[in-house]
């Protein structure tokens, strides 16, 4: 068989394919910039370009008015907004704000649970993006002891 | 070495409802050792995901600011018995533990 130019494109064009394929299986990388910003609206912006959101009681966020124990800080989210993309935590006043966000698939329900540390007292903040815009729910949590410091 | 993931599925008609807890430091790296006054350096969970039959249903992305020994539950629908759940996690040091479950 003789190799034509048209057969080495073809191949290698195969190849790209092939070598592609395992990146697309993985996540996206960790965001690593969001974490390190130490204001609640630098976070925001770095993570989904504006640190606007608009407030909806749609979003249920679960916090204790009073943590006695700023290591352990549980935290729910829920919200009906349709299309969520993606669920973040902020803790205003925490050295480094943005505590974690989820990246939300179609098929899974906006709908998360988990437990983070808190400095001090401040505003939690649960901040959704959708297909049609970012909103926000935001809590005050009273912190007795911090449980950021060692 | 033991494993560090706990992990419960819960199958409601096709929604899955999954908890999971890890056993890590989740150290901030803005600790200090008070018999050395060295700083303890960061050591914490960046990345928790989970597939089901493969298809990723949830990237968790964890600051220092998770706490100690990270519980994480969330949902996803499209679920049967028989699948196969599976949760990994990755450090800042590039540790990684999984584990694997079937949804019954």
């Amino acid at each position: 068989m003789k190799i034509t130019r048209r057969m080495i494109i073809k191949s290698s064009l195969a190849l790209l394919t092939l070598a592609s394929l395992p990146r697309l299986l993985m996540a996206a990388a960790w965001p690593q910039k969001t974490f390190s910003a130490s204001a609640a609206s630098e976070a925001l912006t770095v993570l989904l370009g504006t640190d606007v959101t608009t407030p909806s009681d749609k979003i249920d966020l679960k916090v204790p008015e009073i943590a006695e124990n700023g290591a352990v800080v549980p935290v729910s989210v829920t919200t009906s907004l349709e299309n969520v993309e993606s669920i973040s935590i902020v803790v205003k006043n925490n050295p480094r704000p943005m505590a974690a966000t989820f990246e939300i698939p179609p098929g899974t329900l906006p709908k998360i649970a988990t437990r983070i540390k808190m400095g001090e007292t401040s505003d939690v903040m649960a901040v959704i993006k959708t297909s049609n815009g970012i909103y926000s729910a935001s809590s005050e949590v009273k912190v007795t002891i911090g449980g950021c410091g060692g | 070495m033991a494993p560090t993931i706990k992990l419960s599925a819960k199958l409601d008609g096709n929604v899955a409802d999954i908890k999971s807890l890890m056993f890590h430091p989740m150290e901030t790296g803005s600790r200090i050792n008070q018999d050395t006054g060295n700083t303890i350096p960061a050591h914490h969970i960046t990345q928790l995901i989970f597939t089901n039959n493969g298809k990723q249903v949830m990237v968790a992305n964890f600051s220092t600011a998770v706490s100690k020994n990270p519980f994480f539950g969330f949902s996803f629908a499209g679920a049967k018995v028989g699948d196969t759940l599976k949760a990994t996690w990755v450090d800042n040091l590039g540790e990684t533990d999984e584990i694997e479950t079937q949804l019954v």
